[in-house]
């Protein structure tokens, strides 16, 4: 019997013989996440249905070394949840419970598998909604936003998962089942629950989630402008937010993605605009009326040939069709893409979005822009045809020519997809080996035998029990060969 | 001679950290002369001072050997006013930070308190409820480790998930993890109009005012015993938009709209040598949590609208029959502790004057400590960052 067939009979003992999967056609279901184009298929996977059952699949996993990988509703658009071909993923879609909802705290009690819509779902008839909102929030786990500390268009306003986390209930990677805060705010110690959010699963799995719920605003109002140019509709965004307005959301798209999402769903942009922005305000109905009339007059002065408002519910969810469907809607015109995530500051995006245009002009590809303008969020999409020789790799290379532009500028690597397997490679360009080095320490903490989603985040990782500072020069992994530095 | 030498003094009188005197004083003016000084300070256990705000804040050191202050790491880097976003260096007094044209760090603190030591200890005043804390508006920090290695966490933009948020972190660490010299925060726009709402009702009323859509930035208890609980709402907007919310408040709570901030906002309810403690609880626990602060002598102050409060008394509490208080001062926070835990929260002792300070586990239990002991080990394995000052010893 193998170490895996071993592993595989104590976990089936521990689980129940359902909830272990060995069956390759079975363990090939969950070879990818949301970024399809990086496939492995897991040794074993696993399917808890209880926090318990995570517990009893991780303790196996540290009693034996064998690495673990956890997967919420597998969205992730960096390979964050790509499988260890040696290792269990663990699938806590199955922890799907909304354990609570308290109003009266602002605070609702999840597990992780609960879709993240579902929550707004619950606390709505409240008064209460759960205000990060990523573009997948009808099909993402509370579970993966917590390890990505993922976010959407909302979250320029009221901060994305992370402030919105006030407790978690996670299983470390020796197996043990640890409270980091609760309803309330300021637990005493070092902020672990900081430190866990976003941590890409790689300080271990949560199985419980505790949120802060948002009061719904009084009024919310959405407005569509249409700019001759992207450099117009950057310049309004950047006036909006030196107004002292903070608006709910502010996006935009630019010519090819409005072409994209006309072609999908219709949405009926001004026609021939070279940019729309998607413009949210909410709040007190006297502040939002104020401020309404103020981002109207500011889109004017900058050159909007046309606003509209939503008048009810419907025409606000119209307006926002065509932008939640965007990144879809260029499969219509374009066979391949590519979502890229960067982010730049705010100021810098007429100048940037103009270097990406000439990037994708020397490459000979297309790249559509579709990104949350208020906090410079940008997702570029770079389009090609794989049947076509050499437009993959071309690709590719702008691809990463924009995360370069995004570092140049002050910028980060991702803004809500995460690093993942995808940009493990870039982050020594973003941060230094002592910055890496240092969130390693956090790591060793955690996951001493490194067992815990292996190969994310970091290019290469740290032996543990090194002391810090005092190993320079060539690490020993790259030394001997056994892992690349990129 | 050597750098320790050139960069440090002999320590006076007033070089003292909870009753512990330190042994030498240094004051880097820049990161690298920091991270040198740290270098040549191995083997010394060492206090970080920023503005002295807070220092009586914890247990007193185990050792201390050398404080390090920061009162020379000061000034405003950058202020980028359209990314809204400000980098500064750890010793800058907030003063010069709510001073910003046009934009505000939306962190209330004392003036004379700096950013780093905001940002080490985590402190936060009534606007939390709107802005959030010193960890939701830090985006970026440098850091000088106990080995003297420079690090850097986050960056310059707002949204940014590369790596681990090591800012949440440092924060609240209370230089334990290492020495701030830098910190990148996100700003707020200065609201055009700001007025206040304040009314004698209880506690529980503040529930009306989080029920209603009014968003409030600050919504605040006062309690004390013999006299009636009061409670203030601070709203932040246009001036119509204010006017018509505070109005409609004021009638919610049979209270006054006025311009100023009462007399006891964001000023701690405990007398200078007094016994200070902060209580957490979850958001429908406030009421309760208040009436067993008052019912143990304290003075109550703090946020209904977030679950942070802060209970005061004088090293005595009034009615203690021992003469130095400690008996009494221990048995408030036994039943404080018990109320924190019973709303889902915590009771941490943040001062205490001398003599009863030693009775008082300060901290309280800590879940997640064997966790947190491991961070320690893996950044300051010699325990010389503010050794004893932190949760279970550390």
């Amino acid at each position: 019997m193998t170490g895996i067939d071993a592993l595989a009979a104590r976990l089936r003992a521990d689980l129940g013989p359902d909830r272990v999967l060995t069956d390759r056609q079975q363990l090939r279901t969950y070879e990818c996440d949301g970024l399809a184009h990086y496939k492995v298929i897991p040794a074993l996977v696993t399917l808890p249905a209880t926090a318990a059952h995570v517990a009893a699949v991780v303790r196996a996993c540290a009693e034996t070394g064998t690495p673990f990988v956890a997967r919420g509703s597998g969205t992730g658009l960096s390979g964050g949840a790509l499988p260890h071909a040696d290792g269990v993923l663990i699938v806590t879609s199955q922890l799907r419970e909304i354990l609570d909802v308290r109003p009266d705290d602002e605070r609702a009690v999840v597990q992780p598998g609960v879709i993240n819509l579902q929550v707004t779902k619950a606390a709505t008839p409240y008064g209460y909604y759960y205000a990060p909102d990523p573009s997948s929030q009808q099909i993402c786990s509370i579970g993966g936003n917590v390890a990505e500390n993922s976010g959407g268009a909302h979250c320029l306003k009221y901060g994305f998962t992370t402030n919105h986390v006030t407790g978690l209930e996670v299983v470390t990677p020796d197996g043990e089942r640890v409270r980091l805060g609760g309803a309330a705010p300021d637990a005493p110690g070092y902020d672990l629950l900081g430190a866990f959010v976003g941590s890409e699963g790689t300080l271990g799995v949560a199985t419980e989630v505790t949120v802060k719920l948002t009061r719904l605003p009084e009024t919310v109002r959405t407005l569509l402008a249409g700019f001759a140019s992207t450099d117009q509709a950057g310049a309004a965004t950047s006036a909006i937010i030196a107004a002292g307005v903070v608006p709910a959301a502010i996006e935009m798209m630019d010519a090819l993605a409005i072409e994209a999402a006309e072609a999908a769903v219709k949405c009926g942009y001004p026609a021939g605009a070279g940019a729309v922005l998607i413009v949210e305000l909410d709040g007190p109905a006297a502040e939002v009326a104020a401020q309404f009339d103020e981002v109207s007059a500011l889109c004017a002065e900058h050159g909007a040939f046309e606003t509209r408002v939503a008048a009810d519910d419907e025409e606000r969810a119209l307006i926002w069709r065509g932008r939640k469907s965007a990144f879809a809607a260029v499969g219509r015109i374009s066979p391949d893409y590519i979502v890229q995530d960067g982010v730049i500051p705010r100021t810098a995006l007429p100048v940037v979005l103009r270097r990406i245009g000439e990037v994708a002009a020397e490459h000979g590809v297309r790249v559509a822009n579709v990104f949350h303008a208020g906090d410079g969020n940008l997702h570029p999409l770079v389009l090609f045809d794989d049947a076509v020789p050499g437009q993959a790799t071309r690709a590719e290379t702008v691809s990463a020519a924009i995360l370069d532009l995004c570092i140049e500028h002050g910028g980060s690597i991702t803004g809500e997809h995460g690093v993942g397997i995808d940009k493990a490679k870039y982050m020594p360009r973003m941060f230094s080996a002592d910055d890496l080095d240092t969130m390693q320490l956090v790591r060793c903490a955690f996951d001493p035998d490194g067992i815990a989603n292996p190969g994310k985040v970091f290019p290469t990782p740290r032996l543990c029990g090194e002391r810090p500072g005092r190993h320079r020069g060539a690490h020993p992994l790259h030394a001997t060969d056994v892992a690349e530095i990129f | 001679m050597g750098v320790l030498d050139e960069l440090t003094r002999p320590a006076g009188a007033a070089d003292v950290v909870c009753g512990v005197p330190a042994r030498l004083v240094a004051a880097p003016r820049d990161t690298a002369e920091a991270a040198a000084l740290i270098r040549a300070a191995r083997g010394l256990a060492v206090v970080i001072r920023g503005g002295g705000t807070k220092l009586d804040w914890g247990p007193p050191p185990r050792e201390l050997d050398l404080i390090i202050d920061t009162r020379w790491l000061t000034g405003v880097v950058e202020h980028a006013a359209g990314d809204l976003i400000t980098v500064v260096r750890a010793g800058t007094p907030m003063a010069e930070l709510h001073g910003l044209p046009g934009q505000q760090l939306a962190l209330d603190a004392p003036a004379a308190a700096t950013a780093g030591g905001t940002v080490a200890a985590n402190a936060s005043g009534p606007r939390r409820l709107r802005y959030g804390t010193a960890r939701d508006l830090l985006i970026g920090i440098t850091v000088i480790r106990p080995d003297a290695t420079i690090t850097r966490a986050g960056g310059k933009v707002v949204k940014n998930v590369a790596g681990y948020d090591l800012g949440k972190l440092y924060t609240g660490a209370f230089g334990t993890l290492g020495l701030i010299t830098e910190c990148v925060f996100r700003l707020h726009p200065v609201p055009a109009a700001s007025v206040f709402v304040r009314a004698v009702a209880p506690p529980l009323h503040a529930a009306k005012v989080l029920a209603g859509r009014f968003a409030a930035s600050a919504c605040e208890v006062n309690a004390a015993p013999g006299a009636e609980p009061e409670l203030a709402v601070l709203l932040e907007g246009t001036p119509a938009g204010v006017a018509e919310r505070a109005a409609a408040i004021a009638e919610l709570l049979g209270g006054e709209v006025s311009s100023g901030a009462p007399p006891w906002w964001d000023v701690p309810p405990w007398p200078t040598g007094g016994v200070g403690i902060k209580l957490t609880g979850a958001l429908s626990q406030v009421p309760a949590l208040v009436a067993t602060a008052v019912g143990t002598g304290a003075t109550v102050r703090g946020s209904a609208g977030s679950g942070v409060l802060y209970a005061g008394f004088p090293a005595a509490p009034p009615g203690a029959p021992a003469a130095d208080g400690t008996v009494e001062a221990g048995r408030a926070v036994e039943l404080l502790r018990a109320a924190a835990t019973r709303a889902g929260g915590h009771a941490v002792v943040l001062t205490a004057p001398a003599g009863v300070r030693e009775t008082l586990d300060m901290w309280g239990p800590v879940p997640g400590l064997a966790l947190m002991r491991r961070v320690k080990e893996q950044f300051d394995p010699e325990r010389r960052f503010a050794p004893g000052r932190f949760v279970g010893g550390i």
